[in-house]
């Protein structure tokens, strides 16, 4: 009999029962809840006069309609201007006073974007599952944990019976050998990935990232690649366990300790595929290839190498992709042929789930440092994924070298990312964003994403145009 | 989730084809937190004369009184009888919500559309169909008798007028067994709750660290 992935092995340690129709129930060991998709769910509950089936497999922290802004901020939940986002806010904090659940609240030091609190909490461990009520719930996979997102019936389902009514998905291996050049990022990685597989390419699997390439990377890193697993298609990314996972998550507060740590440390080593394991799938690419990315559509997977020219449609040959081109186009204010290097940056966001990690905000302040930002750009932003993300890059003093470069220090939520708080990209505007989604008018009505590395960004930051990083 | 059995009721009349969600829940509606609360905005811009916002004290706007729902000989209704494609438009889970909240518990029409007549299933409440030319008489006998009831028994799976007829209608065994026993998806699961304790006790002895830890 043919070895175990790692996706089969998560899955089958969870199968509380297998149903005739070919679906399974599945244990769900942790659900963690922001603000958005929760209302309705426990308002679910309490209609059907129902309890959580178990109080503590839940955390949740207020992200997505948090202000960023620190003067709108500093009144906690009364000061948050809009009024259905402070609504929501404070029904999260209701409900889960209500019903016991551990909350990081809107100005604790811990609140932040929950893809960011899950793991450096440890809340986040390798071989459990875990969801939440979004679509970057793969984040968490970066732990060789099983990870995805629901929607609001299924938030409910998960808090009254701690388990899901799941089908098994197929495996997918993706495998970047070799070793990444100069300047190139976990953000390209991933970017080079969908530009490969298209949006579409992962959608029934779930990806195991693996090669040399994700054995290096660190687990910010990571948390990058898995996070935008979903906009390959996949609901699901993985990373296999090693050293460098077990190191992240030793000491952290919900972590393991002691002979338990121990014990659990002996488990999770157990967490990779085995080696004659089957992947219905396979992808590979060589690392040595990868350039620094940059999106120029309205789609993840319309993304060019920094060095390289915006498409002709007029070239592309599959008529569905050349109309997508052509609509892309109209949409950023584009022309086939421009160099990425000739678009104007009016805007530059670095922050959300995918890049606002204290290694991306490094990342970021290391190009900035000593620089100005370029007169040309309206506005340009960092947002910390969270409370101890911005403390740490405080105490190392990067808020500063940001502060200095013209570069406005905000305080952690999901902010430009979606636009569901005051942070808005103006209509037209080039926005050079971290962030995972260049969807039409997804950072703003009329607004248009390049999606790119923090350090990619922070570079159209002090330029006023993409540069190649690798260069600098 | 409420349970269905037999349902004896007043037969309130929406004389219209395609009623679509939007209608039942005008879509300014959807920004709410709750899943209550929809009943007073019901057929908002048909039951009012000016226009609706969310968090509205209802009870003081002017009423269209030529809206069947505002007319005291339906007050109480528990049935609504529709015409063709009842439910159209957005997939809107507010709209059964609305439906329920109002008080009522069955939609009898020739035909529905996809998405609504599940969402009826999962909150309780029973859309049948009937042959267009049964609901044709329906419609007159309502009209022409005040307090018009219907009996509605699901174990038997018919219709009962007040003169004796009785109409037959189908209903998936599994979506009546879950009316029948106001079993939702959670419902279903916890049918299997002994599994689930079983197993979370299996899992605990195995993953102790992935218990208790959040406080
Ligand atoms: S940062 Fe963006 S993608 Fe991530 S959870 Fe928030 S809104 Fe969603």
């Amino acid at each position: 009999m043919a070895g175990k992935t790692l996706y089969d092995k998560l899955w089958d340690s969870h199968v509380v029962e297998q149903r005739a129709d070919g679906s399974a129930l599945i244990y769900i060991d942790r659900q963690l809840l922001h603000e958005v998709t929760s209302p309705q769910a426990f308002e679910g509950l309490r209609l059907a006069g129902r309890k959580p089936w178990r109080v503590d497999a839940n955390l949740a922290t207020p992200d997505h309609n948090v202000p960023s802004d620190v003067h709108e901020r500093a009144g906690g939940i009364a000061s948050i201007v809009d009024e259905i986002s402070r609504i929501q806010v404070q029904t999260l904090d209701d409900n889960c006073d209500e019903f016991g659940i551990k909350e990081f609240k809107i100005n604790d030091r811990e609140q932040g974007i929950v893809h960011v609190v899950g793991p450096e909490t440890g809340a986040t461990l390798p071989g459990m599952t875990l969801v939440c009520g979004d679509s970057h719930t793969a984040t968490h996979g970066a732990f060789a944990a099983l990870a995805h997102g629901v929607g609001t019936s299924e938030v409910e389902h998960v808090l009254a019976t701690q388990c899901l009514v799941q089908k098994k998905m197929k495996n997918m291996k993706v495998e970047v050998t070799g070793t990444l050049g100069l300047g190139v990022t976990p953000k390209d990685v991933v970017l080079a990935i969908i530009g490969k597989i298209g949006t579409a390419g992962g959608t029934g699997y779930a990806i195991e990232f693996a090669g040399q390439v994700f054995r290096d990377m660190s687990m910010e890193g990571r948390m990058t690649v898995c996070n935008m697993a979903i906009e390959g298609g996949a609901r699901i990314g993985m990373v296999a366990v090693d050293d460098t996972t077990i190191n992240y998550v030793e000491g952290r507060q919900f972590a393991p300790k002691g002979e338990q740590w121990q014990q659990a440390v002996a488990a999770w080593r157990d967490l990779v595929s085995d080696d004659d394991a089957v992947f219905d799938a396979v992808v590979t690419l060589r690392g040595e290839d990868i350039r620094p990315q940059v999106t120029w559509g309205t789609s993840p997977e319309q993304v060019a190498a920094v060095d390289a020219v915006v498409p002709v449609p007029a070239d592309i040959t599959d008529p569905v992709q050349r109309a997508a081109a052509e609509r892309a186009l109209t949409y950023m204010g584009l022309k086939g042929g421009m160099a990425i290097s000739e678009i104007p940056v009016d805007e530059v966001f670095i922050g959300s789930c995918t890049n606002s990690r204290i290694e991306d905000l490094r990342a970021a302040a290391a190009v900035v440092a000593g620089k100005q930002k370029a007169a040309s750009v309206t506005r340009a932003m960092v947002v910390p994924g969270s409370g101890q993300v911005k403390l740490q890059a405080e105490q190392e003093g990067l808020d500063k070298i940001f502060i200095a470069a013209g570069i406005e220090w905000r305080q952690p939520s999901c902010s430009m990312c979606l636009a569901m708080n005051s942070d808005v990209l103006p209509a037209g505007s080039h926005c050079a964003s971290t962030s995972n989604r260049n969807f039409e008018g997804r950072q703003g009505f009329g607004g248009r994403t390049h999606l790119v590395s923090p350090a990619m960004a922070a570079a159209a930051a002090i330029y006023g145009h993409f540069v190649d990083v690798s260069k600098l | 989730m409420k349970a269905f059995q037999i349902e004896q009721g007043i037969v309130a009349p929406i004389d219209r084809a395609n009623v679509d969600t939007d209608m039942i829940i005008p879509k300014q509606f959807l920004k709410s937190i709750l899943r209550s609360g929809f009943g007073p905005n019901l057929f908002d811009e048909l039951r009012y004369l000016d226009k609706g916002e969310p968090g509205q004290d209802c009870s003081a706007r002017p009423l269209n009184m030529d809206f069947v729902l505002n007319q005291a000989r339906y007050a109480g209704t528990s049935i609504l009888l529709a015409r063709k494609n009842f439910g159209c438009g957005s997939s809107r889970e507010h709209a059964p919500w609305a439906l329920d909240d109002f008080g009522i518990r069955c939609v009898i029409a020739p035909s529905f559309a996809d998405i609504f007549f599940n969402n009826c299933f999962n909150n309780g409440l029973l859309p049948i169909v009937l042959d267009e030319a049964i609901v044709d008489d329906l419609f007159a006998r309502v009209a022409a008798n005040e307090g018009y009831q219907l009996t509605i028994n699901l174990p038997e799976q018919c219709v009962t007028t007040p003169e004796g007829n009785s109409y037959s209608f189908e209903v998936d065994a599994n979506r009546k067994h879950r009316l029948l026993n106001g079993l939702d998806d959670i419902g279903i699961t916890l049918n299997s709750a002994d599994a689930i304790k079983t197993y979370e006790q299996k899992w605990r002895q195995q993953s102790p660290w992935l218990f208790d830890s959040i406080k």
